[in-house]
């Protein structure tokens, strides 16, 4: 089980309680499907992904964004039991969606930036610590029930 | 691993005439960056008195990292022959896991983000990653 201090718990809270997920989620998402391309192998069925500004542009990214950026919401209540509490999330990218797990941080990696570009100065070294550790400890979680 | 497009080059040049005047502070924020989220690389620096980030040594360390960040940025259509020197230095004397420019790479992008958050754009980002993916290339040349 992951050991979070107090420091880490609060910082980690007070991000998610200041997020705009109607901002952030599609800033990520498109940024991971553009600058890692081989990410929209999984998104053939959203339409034209063929620039950038296209991505951009994209309600079905816009959209699908949003829902992933929310997915980290079940990390945050589950603090203390978070590869329980995304088993079945890992189940499904498994064997329903065909994710390879190697993704995962691609897209942690984008959503670090848009949140350092969004908080600025204060996305101290601390709180990127903080963060970092919640994503990977998620991106482990959801790699898990691969086999 | 991968080849720079006219239009990448193009892209890192202008977006480097942009920053380059804060390449102090970017290098010193990364270097602390890297040091706190990744403390596995202060193995590299027990020889520092202090291995605090905000210490002398760290941010003199960033700014020697953005020199040659800086310096790749006027080498880019030949990196390997470019770094040749720096290779040898990071193979021979330094020895610096190769996983390690990948860890600093995407502390440079963090720092990118936090400073130019509307020059750092989707597009620069990618011309920007694919370009330090190219230096860490270079830099590995002369392992083995």
């Amino acid at each position: 089980m992951v050991q979070w201090s107090e420091s880490e718990r609060t910082i980690i809270n007070g991000i998610f309680s200041h997020l705009d997920y109607d901002d952030l989620g599609p800033k990520a998402f498109s940024r991971c499907l553009i600058v890692y391309p081989w990410t929209q192998r999984y998104f053939s069925s959203f339409g034209n992904l063929h620039n950038a500004e296209a991505i951009m542009g994209n309600a079905n990214v816009a959209a699908h964004g949003i829902k992933v950026l929310h997915g980290l919401d079940l990390g945050l209540k589950h603090m203390d039991d978070i590869m329980g509490a995304y088993a079945e999330l890992s189940s499904l990218h498994s064997e329903k969606l065909h994710v390879d797990p190697d993704n995962f941080k691609l897209l942690s990696d984008c959503i670090t930036i848009v949140v350092a570009a969004k908080l600025g100065k204060a996305f101290t070294p601390e709180t990127q610590a903080a963060f970092h550790k919640f994503l990977a400890v998620v991106v482990s979680a959801l790699g898990k029930q691969y086999h | 691993m991968t080849t720079l497009t006219a239009k990448d080059k193009q892209t890192v040049k202008a977006f480097w005439a942009k920053v380059s005047g804060k390449s102090e502070d970017i290098g010193a924020s990364a270097v602390a960056r890297m040091l706190v989220v990744y403390p596995q690389t202060k193995t590299y620096f027990s020889h520092w008195q202090d291995q605090s980030p905000n210490s002398p040594a760290a941010r003199k360390h960033g700014k020697t990292v953005m020199m040659g960040v800086g310096d790749a940025v006027t080498k880019i259509d030949d990196l390997k022959e470019g770094l040749k020197e720096l290779s040898q230095l990071h193979a021979f004397t330094l020895r610096v896991d190769p996983a390690n420019f990948k860890i600093l790479s995407h502390n440079i992008l963090v720092v990118m983000a936090v400073m130019f958050p509307t020059d750092f754009t989707p597009e620069v980002h990618v011309s920007l990653d694919k370009f330090l993916a190219a230096v860490s290339l270079a830099l590995a040349e002369k392992y083995r």
